[in-house]
């Protein structure tokens, strides 16, 4: 037989050593951090010294005063009053408005056309479910910089001269580009934007009071219905106050060129058609792959409800399928924009193209580059921060 | 009150739900919407598939014949452009003499890569038979030893140079993913915040501000009197900017493993690193396979830039070839079909790797 006997208590800890050693965890720690930083500094300020160094050698001038001098180059394409004499801070700024207009038309049209595909995946008609599945697998798989070239080519090459355009109403499509009709802008029609941007507040302030009224009683309101008219109402009467313009500026087949109305040059085109053709395969796929997320049972359970296929789709399903979407949609929006400084190959003025030619001029990559990186990052940043939020009302509701 | 009972009727009989025309009936003309819609669709695949025959085939001019190819432009492709310019698009400018060398050496490349992509390869052999497959590779390219004249590096050209940019991108870039991962997991800050710092730098800029950063910059950053090579600019600026992403994927990997993984092993009395190593990594790796596989394939897509900064992939190799040739250029489209192809071959092939690995990895994962 055993004698039981208790092992002593073990004895009291002593004082935690505070001070900074490597036989503690903490303390390491802190050694750790310390010589990541001194060794990401060591080797920033050796970069430094060795471009300075380079510089003086090689006689580069460096600083950002060469933004307030001439441009001196025409540039193609500008949203904005521009002259060649214009400064080169003027010319980036044109730089960046040309890649927002792409980006902005890029993600809608992709977006658009991204859900198309994607939902027509799980269409009940075979041959549009195939057809959806070629498209995103050949786009998929092919570069965007070699799509790109090929839509360049086809847009310069393949279409028809100007004056034997491919016409459909007012619309035309030509070497020259796409020309369309243009309302000539007057009075009424910023009055009309006036009562959009109205009818988008309106819209706000009464979806959250209808859905508050929805809170309380259950009862719904015809939200869309409402909003949509109201809205339309609204344009309607800037239009009418402001003399209700109805003038167009039509394009025409001019002697050397299809003259007048709004135009979106070859480059603008084949930078579109292929940012949107390429993307639109990526967001076909995020769109298949959140809708295959929501569980066969969510639907069977809205059909149970009595919700009809409609309905069950806009409240059931594509609330949750968006949680998943959403993430993915935002970094593909992301990779649009960047994609768009591939235009530098095809010669659409976009911000890289800019800072390509700025580099060739003065010299000065360093600053050209690290304008080009700060507007990337600082719409990078914007557009992160604009669909996490949108996320954050589409997240799951916790207590 | 007597009711007298009265049977209902019986339903008709279903019908057919197998065979071929219950088949048609489900899937093209279920409603009289999806009838329109299945012939539409169908009348718009058969004139583009009879559309494309027609050109790609019947009247297409298959061999080098200048002359042939003028008379059908338009309504035929002239294939000649490839028999006459192939080899200078998929070789670029690498000396004619010497094209068995490129050859040899990215066969070997590829077939190293597709071994290190079966699983049953995947063992402590596989970093030995890389080593050993580079050296040759190098050897082969370069030359300069064994008789063979060297070639310089900025003659290397075409499909080898952008398997080459893919493959040496993603071997160089893997390593520093998994140390930029943990960093970005590690609870001390400061190492976080140079991590979260350099992953989201290059994350928000487009690649070609990368490749002109490696091509205008990096030869400023280097101390004086050092000279780098071109290419060895742009394999650093693509490692750098492929291992931004591979890091987020490899921190996915590291989010979906249970923290019970990691307390098991320090419990075990493991060190950090051993607990990486032999725990967490094996596992977190293996999930993101797939993953990997994507960022992969996009990369191999993304080499087609490097254009821009005058190396001569294949897409450069392309526009080497037919931009300066005024005969041949009017059929470049020819041409970047014949490089679409190619591509699309090679990320086809890819992405359908990754989903077989995927089912794989989901298979093993159900008990």
């Amino acid at each position: 037989m055993s004698h039981f006997s208790m092992i002593e208590a073990r004895p009291l800890p002593g004082k935690k050593n505070r001070s900074i050693s490597w036989r503690s965890r903490e303390g390491r720690s802190v050694i750790y951090q310390i010589v990541a930083i001194l060794s990401a500094l060591a080797l920033v300020a050796l970069l430094v010294r060795n471009t300075l160094i380079n510089m003086r050698l090689r006689g580069i001038q460096s600083g950002y005063d060469f933004l307030l001098q001439p441009f001196g180059f025409d540039i193609s394409e500008t949203m904005i009053e521009y002259a060649s004499n214009s400064t080169y801070l003027m010319a980036f700024f044109i730089g960046m408005l040309n890649t927002l207009k792409v980006a902005v038309i890029g993600i809608v049209l992709a977006t658009l056309l991204g859900v198309l595909v994607g939902v027509g995946r799980f269409s009940t008609n075979f041959l549009v479910r195939k057809v959806c599945y070629a498209y995103v697998e050949f786009f998929r798989n092919v570069p965007v910089y070699l799509q790109l070239l090929i839509w360049y080519l086809v847009f310069t090459e393949a279409l028809p001269d100007f004056d034997k355009a491919w016409q459909l109403g007012h619309f035309y499509l030509s070497k020259n580009g796409v020309s369309f009709p243009w309302p000539v802008w007057q009075l009424g029609q910023t009055l009309a934007l006036c009562g959009l941007v109205l009818g988008c507040v309106f819209t706000v302030i009464y979806r959250r009071q209808a859905k508050a009224h929805f809170d309380q009683t259950g009862q719904t309101r015809p939200v869309w219905g409402v909003s949509t008219g109201v809205t339309v109402a609204l344009m309607l009467l800037g239009w009418l106050a402001g003399g209700a313009p109805a003038e167009w500026n039509l394009p025409k087949i001019g002697d050397f060129q299809i003259e007048d109305g709004g135009v979106f040059s070859p480059e603008f085109m084949a930078l579109l058609c292929g940012l949107v053709f390429y993307t639109a395969s990526f967001i076909a796929e995020v769109v298949r792959s959140g809708i295959a997320s929501v569980s066969l049972g969510q639907h069977e359970a809205a059909a149970s409800l009595g919700l009809n296929k409609g309905q069950s789709m806009r409240l059931v399903v594509l609330p949750q399928a968006l949680r998943v979407i959403i993430p993915p949609l935002t970094s593909q929006y992301l990779n649009l924009t960047k994609n768009s400084s591939l235009a530098v190959a095809i010669g659409y003025p976009e911000l890289v193209s800019i800072a390509n030619t700025t580099l060739n001029q003065t010299g000065r990559a360093i600053e050209a580059l690290s304008i080009v990186m700060l507007v990337y990052l600082t719409l990078s940043l914007i557009t992160s921060a604009l669909m996490n939020w949108f996320n954050a009302s589409a997240a799951i509701q916790e207590r | 009150m007597n009711t007298v009972f009265k049977s209902i009727d019986a339903r008709p009989m279903p019908g057919r739900s197998s065979g071929p025309l219950a088949w048609l009936r489900a899937n093209l003309f279920s409603t009289i919407g999806n009838s329109l819609l299945s012939v539409f669709l169908l009348a718009l695949v058969v004139w583009a598939f009879v559309a494309s025959m027609d050109w790609a085939l019947l009247n297409a001019v298959f061999n080098a014949n200048l002359q042939a190819c003028n008379d059908v432009r338009g309504a035929g492709a002239c294939w000649g452009v490839i028999s006459e310019k192939g080899r200078l698009i998929v070789m670029g400018r690498y000396p004619e003499t010497e094209h068995w060398r490129p050859v040899i050496a990215t066969a070997l490349m590829l077939g190293v890569v597709v071994l290190s992509c079966m699983p049953r390869f995947w063992n402590k052999a596989l970093p030995a038979i890389w080593i050993v497959m580079l050296a040759i590779y190098f050897v082969l390219m370069k030359g300069g030893f064994f008789g063979l004249t060297a070639v310089d590096t900025d003659q290397w050209g075409g499909f080898p140079l952008t398997v080459m940019l893919t493959v040496i991108s993603m071997t160089l870039a893997f390593p520093l993913a998994i140390f930029v991962a943990l960093g970005r997991r590690s609870n001390m800050p400061a190492i976080r915040t140079l991590c979260t710092l350099y992953v989201e730098l290059i994350r928000g800029v487009p690649l070609i501000t990368v490749l002109f950063m490696a091509s205008f910059m990096l030869p400023l950053f280097m101390p004086e009197g050092v000279k780098i090579d071109v290419l060895l600019r742009v394999v650093v600026g693509i490692t750098l900017f492929s291992a931004a992403y591979m890091a987020e994927v490899v921190r996915g990997g590291l989010q979906a493993l249970p923290k019970g993984q990691t307390e098991a092993a320090a419990t075990l009395g493991l060190s950090y690193w051993q607990v990486q190593r032999m725990i967490v990594l094996p596992q977190a790796l293996a999930t993101v396979v797939p993953s990997i596989m994507n960022t992969f394939i996009g990369l191999f897509k993304d080499t087609s830039l490097v254009t821009i900064v005058s190396l001569y992939e294949l897409t450069g190799a392309l526009g080497l070839a037919l931009n300066s040739d005024a005969d041949w250029r009017p059929f470049k489209i020819e041409a970047y079909l014949f490089i679409t192809f190619i591509y699309f071959a090679f990320c086809f092939a890819m992405s359908r790797y990754s989903l077989w690995i995927e089912d794989r990895t989901a298979v093993s994962k159900v008990r």
